[in-house]
């Protein structure tokens, strides 16, 4: 690697843009200043290391380099009334980063992720800019991701930004009575990037954004940051359990095979050992919470493919406790299709039919599952209408397929 | 989920939007298979979801870019050709009208169409500034 200088640019890029975008915003609290900063850093390693070689520690030339053109944007900047203080931070900064030795610098990207997800950044936005700040994204990436236009995602992104600068957002980690909502909030945004894990009786959720492996990074980060955290760890355990089925969810044809027929030969028993290892670290600090329940059911799940019989009450159990912590629709709808195996298929049609007709409307894992047992309950007629519903609102077509399959033998 | 969608900026009142959809040759051969397919399958349960959800104004599918003819009249001179008017690779297959609150809204729905798979969805607007000059002929 040493070789190639665009491959060294490369690889400090993504190890660690995160942690030099906290440190370079965290006193002027202007990340888009120091995004620009540090592209233009980056942009000028790529001209001078092929020729001059590598510098040692890269990380500290960046650093040093993006800070004086920080340091040179705040002196010519004679419009904004705060540029003298602007300078006299980043010059505090400077002497800081000077006194310490080799190029090591604070790690402030908790600070950062904390105010990614900040109450007063709008909500939708949260993970957009920790993929964008944390994780040095594009726009254009993370907006076909959320299904947004790009010009419109970027727009969303710049405006986060200006509010946080703004707004004075502070770069702190919120203090003990403050934490658990306000780390709720990062690990939601977190999750929100992994998308859904969910993928029982073909519900595929409509809004699921499948950046697995990033959102399986910024969870280890913050649990490296934030190592006591037992939600923190659920979520990894959730996120572990999931990808470790990833291979067993299409056959070779690329058909969709769902979860009680997944050969648990093609799980990545690696990651599930980790997923469990996690989860019992999680469990021993005796505070559940809604991602530990839900790693307990992908838990379940998992021992019941294995041993052949699943324990459908203990699952039905969990998604109480689910529906108590985090009433959201993809919690009732998992509880109906627990109920329903626990109970009866016309249990479980009941339980569907208490929830908020608004919520499921267009709610793709709802009439997939309304589907499936009103099929088995024989009520024909209906089981068709909801196949077409659950089939229209699908995005992904080796699912769609599976449900046309299913459809055609009513 | 919704909790996790992101912002979406809503206006006050619901704007129409026109996906058109791209369709590749293979996706144009299929049509003419005499039994119906599972696309078609996939259409009706696509154009059903629409209705249900109440965003559905009005569209059509076309037949095969080989049926069509293009008309110019360029400084007094017709000029009338065979085939369709761009000549890509994925070709004009039909148009939808949605009316809803956003573009997020209609890519939303754009993502679920069948031929989002297959072909390519474009999603534009619908110019009210320019339908109501036309249409109210204040111009």
């Amino acid at each position: 690697m040493r070789d190639d200088p665009g491959l060294v640019v490369e690889h400090v890029a993504r190890q660690s843009y995160g942690r030099l975008i906290a440190f370079l915003s965290s006193r002027t609290r202007d990340v888009a200043a120091a995004e620009d900063a540090l592209s233009d850093a980056f942009l000028s390693a790529l001209a001078t290391w092929p020729r001059d070689g590598v510098p040692g520690k890269p990380e500290a030339w960046l650093l040093t380099t993006a800070r004086r053109r920080l340091i040179d944007r705040a002196r010519h900047d004679r419009v904004r009334e705060d540029a003298a203080d602007s300078i006299r931070l980043l010059l505090q900064q400077l002497a800081h980063g000077t006194a310490m030795d080799d190029g090591g610098f604070p790690d402030e990207r908790l600070k950062l992720l904390f105010v990614c997800a900040h109450p007063d950044v709008d909500r939708g936005v949260h993970t957009p800019l920790m993929l964008q700040v944390v994780l040095g994204l594009d726009a254009a990436t993370i907006a076909s991701a959320f299904l947004a236009s790009p010009a419109a995602m970027g727009q969303r992104l710049s405006r986060a930004k200006a509010r946080i600068r703004d707004a004075g957002i502070a770069f702190e980690v919120p203090d003990r009575n403050e934490l658990p909502a306000r780390l709720d909030a990062v690990l939601d945004a977190i999750y929100a990037a992994y998308g859904s894990g969910w993928d029982d009786v073909a519900g595929s959720d409509p809004r699921r954004v499948g950046l697995a492996q990033e959102a399986v990074w910024l969870v280890r980060t913050l649990l490296q940051l934030l190592p006591g955290e037992p939600e923190a760890r659920g979520l990894l355990a959730l996120m572990l359990y999931c990808e470790a089925r990833r291979p067993a969810r299409r056959a070779a044809n690329g058909d969709y095979v769902p979860m009680s027929e997944q050969d648990a030969r093609l799980w990545n028993a690696a990651m599930i050992d980790e997923a469990e290892r996690e989860l019992a670290a999680a469990s021993s600090h005796q505070r559940a919470g809604r991602f530990q329940l839900e790693a307990a059911l992908q838990s379940a799940h998992v021992e019941g493919v294995r041993c052949g019989r699943t324990d459908w009450n203990g699952i039905a159990v969990l998604y109480e406790g689910l529906v108590r912590v985090t009433p959201t629709v993809g919690a009732f709808v998992g509880r109906a299709a627990a109920i329903a195996e626990a109970e009866s298929p016309s249990a479980g049609l009941g339980a569907l039919d208490r929830i908020d007709p608004s919520l499921t409307k267009n709610y793709q894992p709802y009439w997939a599952v309304r589907a499936h047992l009103l099929r088995r309950t024989g009520r024909e007629p209906e089981a068709l209408d909801a196949f077409d519903r659950a089939i229209g609102l699908t995005e992904d077509g080796a699912t769609r397929q599976f449900l046309l399959r299913r459809r055609a033998t009513l | 989920m919704e909790r996790y969608a992101t912002s979406r900026k809503r206006s006050e009142l619901p704007v129409q939007f026109m996906m058109l959809i791209y369709e590749t040759e293979e996706a144009f051969a299929s049509r003419s298979e005499q039994q119906p397919t599972a696309l078609i399958g996939a259409w009706r349960a696509y154009y059903k979801a629409l209705v249900d959800a109440g965003v559905y104004v009005g569209g059509a599918p076309l037949e095969a870019p080989t049926t069509a003819a293009t008309v110019r009249v360029h400084g007094g001179q017709r000029r009338v050709q065979d085939g369709p008017y761009a000549d890509t690779k994925e070709q004009l297959g039909g148009q939808i009208i949605l009316e809803l609150p956003s573009l997020d809204d209609a890519l939303d729905w754009a993502a679920r169409c069948p031929t989002a798979a297959t072909g390519a969805i474009e999603v534009r607007p619908v110019s009210p500034r320019v339908h109501e000059l036309v249409v109210s002929g204040n111009a």
